[in-house]
């Protein structure tokens, strides 16, 4: 059975007005939190606090809060998603923490993920690198080829699914020491890839996306391995790897 | 577009640091096998082996590929790391990253650059004292004449004399030395007068580098920071050997074997290196 | 008002593509001097300002999320429909017309329907050429799996995340507009009022959610597709920012909101934990297929186990009470999902609920007798023939960790409790709104221009959804619908020329929308806004929730109607307007929340009958199933706005009728 307890912690938030604005670590006391609340149930515990003393309460992204959306960002402790793995950030729930604990949050931080924000950051970065070239050019249509038509060996398509179930969070390039968003690019890369509609298009999509990559501000891949173990979806490095081939073939072309 | 992108982007880089990395990694292989000789061939082997390395022109041509690998690794390495450092402006407030990243992989720069700081010093004390240095030892042995014995120098393969004498410091008794610049670097050549050719004379690479190691005041702190670069080259070639191949692309079911590998190359080929020394400090 | 469904003659099976052929078409030239606006990216959403944008028009489209990809369709679990028959098991358009229909309980458009099923073969392969990883056989072709309330395999699904899989493909299509120009895409941005010019939808004014500036947005059409509004509990399985605003806000405008009660409470949801709870979490109905649904048969029991004195597995076999297995022998725990959310209610209330919530609401989920079956099949399989209880046990487990292992860690890690050891806790939970502004057959809303699509209308699924059918509908609005019918309708406008935001209208809906912002920064109120809305929610589940009644209902609309008078005294909504204000958002939203919920309940209230999710307990036989009014209520009730005072909405009626299809009464037993 779970066991129901309340406790008692002290928070060391993020704080910034705005984009421009400076912003600070502040301190914060949270009593009485069970730990049968998710994480951002404790945040919202605090903002309750804080409106109630007419504070400003913490903004911080957040959407679905069963761990598909994406929205939620937070790097807790000194790792993005907080201390568990496999989940996000709305998934971790405060029965990972002690009584008497002081716990860290802060935001995403990347050049590429400026800070609107709080702990909300601007991720739009991640939606110019889909602009560029991850879609499969194809027009609505009620007569394109019937959906068995093209066989897909099914390593194949649960390959590519693997790459797919990435939400776009940002974890990868908040836990990487460089800030690197090649997990995220490389899962869409090789969604792509490994499917035979996609491959039509794979010599420009892999050279678009780098390229639009590289522009924001990304840093470089230096394989440490950090991004596959917080990816709260379980990416792997393979992504990463493939889109490496992807990206050579396409540039000897 | 093409062109470029294996000049600019981020992957590209990539791809030059491992390909320029793992061929360090071939040289390593090479300099150890060679340097083992110091431990389990003679010296005349291994002064052999030297003048066999710095003639043969095939190996001239890796030596530049060496040269050119390590210069390029390291600007190219640089540059990564200040764009990666520009990546994340702000720092996090705490961070926690050995729960998802070796400390080997997260220091590559650092310990890039303590190599290079060691390849630096290495080259001054034994690749630049072989090429430079006029007072370099050559390759001697003792000859008894009328009863008499004395130090000569051995005359490499094909020298106009077979011997030439040594001075009671053990240096050449002759009246002009001349290094000569057309020449094998590891060998001394002596002409005389009228600018013939008397002597040529092997430098004893072996020697110096026994001394090196065993020189009484400085022998030991050699040794140590030997072992200890040896050390850092480890960690350093720990995440380097598979980051290579997953930066190639290369990430399949042959991916465990390439880290066991990689594994097994980062230590054996530092440990053996640095066992050299420790054997010639120590044990000899 | 006369409700003009402007459904085609003809054979059911004719009208759509007689009605497609007779639809006005605008030419291509013509399309880039057009404007559309969507507003919502979801299936729905993202699906028609793809297509748009591809046929030539210029497409605003807006999310209140940080990207499109966020919206909630992502999260739907199980599967799609299609009528493709890929199994050979007898699926046909018709079939899957008719199952969902039947689903709805007899209170959805059969020509709506149909067209949904016809195009839903196309849904599939439009998916797949853009590149969705659907899940797939050894020999390349799509799998299919069965799901509730269907004899046939006809759903298509990529593991447990068919919603996102799908709305990434519609969001790669969308990426690609936008990366060529033709969409302009407003993210942060949040509709708060439309804007009509000589009665037709002309454009929007939006808030930019990261200034808090007041934009507006003029086109020829503006197509609402945001989705449900289950939020209005307060807990559902919504989005914590999935709301109700921009259908309200049409409705306000003079959209009629149809069938405000039939809201879906899915069965299989992880309990309430506590009062700082925020959102609940859906268990997929596919557990059902291996889990058995139980109490303990004496009160004792369940007081026991609540206390922590009992644990679940010290009940004997004899005294648990398999309710669903007992009433429905015939479906035993796959039961549609409106028949098993009401079973747990009813043990739940009779004092049998085993969960230690403020409530006591929850049953048990129980995979030990699957583990049992399951492990002695692998044993058998293996040639183990003899195997012992432990070995059978372990291969038990490690079937079920095949089969649901994703499912069943999420369950541990928000319950911190072994699905393999221990039943899993269960209890119904809001889900999906079947209700929605009323739209005709064009999926036009009575405002001229003004198009609502996916879960924001109410048009496919009656009184209940069948599971897979959501995302069916979705992308079957967006993609084959809508560029057809808006097309039509935009047809008019070619000579029309760019509409300007300087209009009078466009200055008057700016203003209504900054007064509203400014009264709620300016209120010197002292609760916040989560603090009423929770209070709402309240009033909602335990009066307009799963089991309603005329009293409660009544008072619902009385309380409610006092709720909305505190609000907007006492609220508190700290920072200002002109910068990322999380609370402001929340207002604004929650003002429309109260609305809809008193509406909720009038139109629960003039509903006389029980019908899919819609249960009334005055109306049920004498073993507690829903007892259909046919001849009363076979109907629309859609409802029109007369000004702030909810109580004055007037109820407009479209009879439904039923030419192609026998009604008959639903039996599951």
């Amino acid at each position: 059975m779970a066991s129901k307890k309340n406790i008692n912690i002290n928070l060391k938030i993020w704080r910034q007005k705005n984009a421009k604005a400076k912003g600070s670590m502040e301190t914060y006391k949270l009593d009485n939190v069970s730990t049968d609340s998710s994480f951002l149930e404790m945040l919202d515990q605090l903002n309750e606090e804080l409106i109630n003393k007419q504070i400003e309460p913490v903004a911080f992204d957040h959407d679905c809060r069963e761990g598909i959306c994406g929205m939620c960002s937070l790097y807790i402790n000194g790792r993005a998603h907080g201390p568990d793995t496999g989940i996000t950030t709305c998934q971790l729930h405060m029965r990972m923490f002690n009584d008497g604990d002081t716990i860290f949050v802060e935001p995403w931080r990347s050049k590429a993920f400026p800070v609107i924000k709080d702990l909300v950051v601007d991720r739009t970065s991640f939606e110019r690198i889909q602009q560029a070239g991850g879609f499969v050019s194809v027009n609505t249509s009620g007569n394109t080829i019937d959906a068995n038509a093209t066989p897909v060996p099914k390593h194949d398509a649960d390959k590519a699914f693997e790459a797919a179930a990435c939400i776009g969070c940002g974890a990868c390039v908040a836990t990487c020491k460089n800030g690197s968003a090649m997990l995220f690019v490389g899962a869409k890369v090789s969604q792509y890839a490994l499917l035979p509609q996609g491959k039509v298009e794979a010599t420009q999509r892999v050279l678009n996306m780098v390229r639009q990559m590289d522009e924001e501000g990304f840093g470089n891949c230096t394989n440490t391995g950090a991004c596959e173990i917080e990816c709260p979806k379980g990416i792997s490095l393979e992504n990463i790897a493939r889109m490496n081939r992807e990206f050579l073939k396409a540039s000897l072309k | 577009m093409a062109k470029s992108a294996l000049l600019k982007s981020s992957i590209a880089k990539k791809y030059w640091m491992a390909l320029t990395g793992l061929f360090l990694c071939l040289f390593l292989a090479g300099h150890l096998a060679g340097n083992l000789q110091l431990i389990f061939g003679t010296a005349s082997q291994f002064n052999q082996y030297a003048l066999f390395m710095t003639s043969n022109p095939a190996v001239k041509l890796l030596s530049y590929l060496t040269y050119f690998s390590i210069l390029f690794h390291a600007i190219d390495g640089i540059m990564l790391t200040v764009q990666n450092k520009k990546a994340r402006p702000v720092a996090y407030a705490m961070n926690n990253p050995s729960n998802n990243s070796t400390l080997a992989s997260r220091n590559m720069a650092v310990l890039g650059t303590l190599i290079l700081v060691f390849i630096v010093t290495h080259m001054v004390n034994f690749w630049a004292v072989m090429h430079f240095d006029k007072n370099m030892p050559l390759v001697s042995r003792e000859v008894s004449e009328m009863g008499m014995s004395q130090k000569v120098a051995v005359g490499v393969l094909g020298s106009q004399a077979p011997y030439f004498p040594l001075d009671a410091k053990g240096k050449l008794n002759a009246e002009v030395i001349r290094r000569n610049e057309l020449t094998q670097k590891t060998v001394t050549t002596v002409v005389d007068k009228d600018g013939y050719v008397v002597f040529e004379g092997q430098k004893d690479l072996h020697k110096i580098t026994f001394d090196f190691f065993q020189d009484p005041k400085t022998g030991l702190i050699a040794t140590i920071l030997y072992v200890l670069a040896m050390a850092v080259l480890a960690f350093h070639l720990l995440h380097g050997f598979q980051s290579a191949f997953q930066s190639l692309g290369v990430n399949n079911k042959f991916t465990p074997a390439i880290k066991s590998f990689g594994t097994l190359f980062a230590i054996i080929v530092p440990l053996l290196f640095a066992i050299i020394p420790v054997y010639i400090h120590f044990v000899k | 008002m006369k409700l003009d469904s402007k459904i085609p003659d003809g054979h059911i099976s004719e009208k759509w593509t007689n009605h497609k052929n007779n639809l006005k078409l605008v030419a291509p030239n013509n399309r880039p001097k057009i404007d559309i606006i969507i507003v919502g990216t979801g299936l729905a959403g993202a699906s028609a300002a793809a297509s748009f944008a591809e046929m030539g028009y210029n497409v605003k489209a807006f999310c209140y999320q940080d990207s499109p990809r966020r919206a909630h369709s992502i999260a739907a679990q199980g599967g799609i429909n299609a009528a493709k028959n890929y199994q050979n098991d007898g699926d046909s358009i018709y079939r899957l017309f008719y199952d969902t229909i039947k689903g709805g309980d007899y209170r959805a458009r059969e020509a709506n329907v149909h067209r949904l099923a016809e195009v839903s073969g196309n849904i599939i392969d439009q998916c797949v050429a853009q590149g969705v990883p659907f899940a797939r056989e050894y020999g390349g072709m799509l799998d299919n799996r069965s799901f509730g309330g269907t004899q046939v395999q006809r759903t298509f699904y990529a593991a447990g995340q068919t919603g996102q899989q799908l709305l990434l493909g519609a969001y790669s299509a969308l990426n690609r507009q936008i990366g060529l120009g033709r969409i302009e895409m407003y993210n942060r941005h949040e509709m708060l009022e439309l804007v009509k010019v000589d009665g037709k939808a002309r454009g929007i004014i939006a808030r930019n959610l990261i200034t808090g500036e007041i934009e507006r947005h003029s086109a020829h059409a503006v197509i609402v597709a945001t989705g449900g509004y289950g939020n209005v509990y307060f807990l559902s399985t919504n989005a914590m920012g999935s709301n109700v605003t921009a259908a309200w806000k049409i409705h306000r405008q003079g959209a009629l909101f149809a069938n405000p009660a039939y809201v879906q409470i899915h069965p299989t949801c992880i309990p309430v934990h506590g009062t700082n709870q925020s959102k609940l979490t859906l268990m997929s109905e596919s557990l059902r297929n291996s889990g058995r649904i139980w109490v303990p048969k004496k009160k004792e029991d369940a007081e026991a186990i609540r206390e922590g004195r009992l644990k679940p597995v010290q009940i004997a076999e004899g005294d648990r009470d398999y309710f669903l297995e007992r009433r429905y022998p015939a479906f035993g725990n796959l039961v549609p999902r409106d028949v098993a959310s009401r079973a747990a209610k009813e043990r739940c209330d009779a004092g049998f609920g085993i969960e230690a919530n403020d409530t006591n609401e929850g049953v048990y989920l129980d995979f030990s007798t699957e583990i049992q079956n399951k492990g002695k099949q692998a044993a058998y399989a293996k040639g183990n023939h003899n195997p012992s209880a432990d070995e059978i046990t372990t291969l038990g487990k490690k079937w079920l960790e095949e089969k649901y292992g994703n499912l069943f860690t999420m369950y541990q890690k928000i319950t911190d409790e072994n699905p393999y050891e221990t039943p899993m806790k269960i209890y119904p939970a809001v889900h999906y709104t079947m209700g929605g502004v009323w739209v005709d057959y064009n999926l036009q809303s009575t405002i001229p221009g003004c198009f609502v699509a996916g879960e924001a209308n109410f048009s496919d699924h009656g009184a209940n959804r069948l599971g897979a059918s959501a995302l069916m509908q979705g992308l079957a609005d967006g993609y084959f619908v809508l560029p057809y019918t808006v097309s039509n309708y935009l047809a008019d406008d070619i000579r029309t020329g760019k509409i300007s935001t300087d209009l009078p209208e466009f200055v008057e809906a700016e203003n209504r929308v900054k007064d509203q912002i400014n009264s709620f920064i300016n209120n010197k109120g002292t609760k916040s806004v989560d603090h009423f809305h929770k209070r709402l929610g309240n009033i909602m589940w335990n009066k307009v929730g799963m089991g309603r009644n005329e009293n409660g209902l009544t008072e619902a609309i009385s309380e409610i109607a006092a709720l909305k008078e505190e609000f907007y005294k006492n609220v508190y909504v700290p920072g200002s307007n002109d910068e990322l204000n999380p609370e402001l958002e929340k207002a604004l939203r929650v003002a429309d929340f109260i609305e809809l919920g008193q509406l909720m309940a009038m139109d629960a209230l003039q509903r006389k009958e029980s019908c899919g999710g819609h249960f009334r307990e005055e109306y049920q036989d004498s073993e507690g199933e829903t007892l259909r009014d046919d001849v009363n209520f076979s109907f629309v009730g859609a409802w029109e706005y007369q000004g702030s005072d909810i109580n004055k909405e007037v109820l407009h009626k479209e009879d439904l009728k039923y030419d192609f299809i026998k009604i008959a009464a639903r039996n599951y037993k």
